[in-house]
């Protein structure tokens, strides 16, 4: 997941409002997939592909960026591709794919960790997340969490435990 | 979503509401985690997390959690920096879970800056 978290972070970083992650297992045909989808100010072709370059980055703190070079690295070496779909003013789409169970792919981890991380962490940030495993399906969306709230945190201490818990069981009722 | 967990949700917003009117003296309180690469190489998740389950097992109200990219101090990473209030942020560096609880303890509950996991400026 931590190729995710850089996803998510560049997507953070063209000003998204809306970012919806999908994740997606099918056991029968051996792919794992996954697709982070945002409505940031998005990219012109030339700059899709210079992204997969190693030493092409929007950073000023530093000239180099490797999130996606390594990400769609790591998905070539397990039978997999990386893609990204974008347009400025429209968003950005990264789709990537692997062979669920070569040795080489990365497992995914505490998933419920990490979106809850996401969700805490960028709260100002609509989040949608989508976990699949065949025809199972675990859907997400922070939004009537946060109108229900009404501005109180979500690092309130019982909500940040009502909220592990809600995504920590939503995943496993998929989970194979 | 279930109807059953919005309900749920209410209810804790409600007691989250009176809890807050009782603390509310303390000021805000912000913590901020880099979670760039470095930071998550040299170990931010699980500091993360150690801040998180300390909110929990203490019950700690008006907390706001954000990550932030690298912070430019890899060396440090992973870094932890607290803000309360109008006081100026104190930038925490290396920072293990087992630190993280110590500067959640003393600092965020306690008002007293750790001042020996402190970056030096």
């Amino acid at each position: 997941m931590l190729h995710i978290v850089d996803v998510v972070q560049n997507s953070v970083r063209a000003e998204a409002k809306t970012i919806e992650i999908t994740i997606e297992e099918d056991l029968r045909n051996d792919r794992l997939k996954a697709t982070v989808q945002d409505d940031g100010m998005g990219m012109d072709e030339k700059m899709v592909a210079r992204i997969s370059d190693p030493f092409m980055t929007t950073r000023t703190t530093r000239k180099i960026g490797l999130g996606i070079p390594l990400f769609k690295a790591a998905a070539e070496a397990c039978n997999g591709s990386l893609q990204i779909t974008s347009a400025p003013g429209q968003g950005t789409r990264l789709a990537v794919e692997f062979q669920r169970s070569h040795i080489d792919r990365m497992p995914l981890g505490d998933l419920a960790g990490t979106l809850l991380t996401f969700l805490i962490t960028y709260s100002d940030i609509h989040w949608l997340f989508c976990y699949k495993v065949n025809e199972r399906e675990f859907v997400f969306d922070d939004e009537p969490i946060k109108k229900e709230l009404e501005g109180v945190p979500l690092t309130e201490p019982t909500i940040l435990a009502f909220l592990r818990e809600l995504l920590q069981e939503g995943i496993d009722e998929v989970t194979p | 979503m279930a109807i059953k967990s919005l309900d749920e949700l209410k209810k804790l917003k409600t007691e989250a509401l009176k809890r807050r009117e009782v603390t509310q003296s303390t000021g805000r309180v912000q913590v901020i985690v880099p979670m760039g690469t470095p930071g998550i190489a040299a170990g931010a998740r699980e500091t993360l997390k150690a801040i998180l389950e300390l909110i929990e097992t203490e019950n700690l109200s008006d907390v706001i959690i954000r990550q932030t990219g690298s912070s430019g101090l890899d060396e440090w990473e992973p870094i932890m920096q607290v803000v309360i209030g109008d006081q100026p942020k104190v930038t925490y560096g290396k920072v293990s879970p087992e630190r993280a609880k110590r500067i959640m303890k003393e600092h965020v509950m306690g008002g007293k800056v750790v001042t020996e996991f402190v970056v030096p400026q």
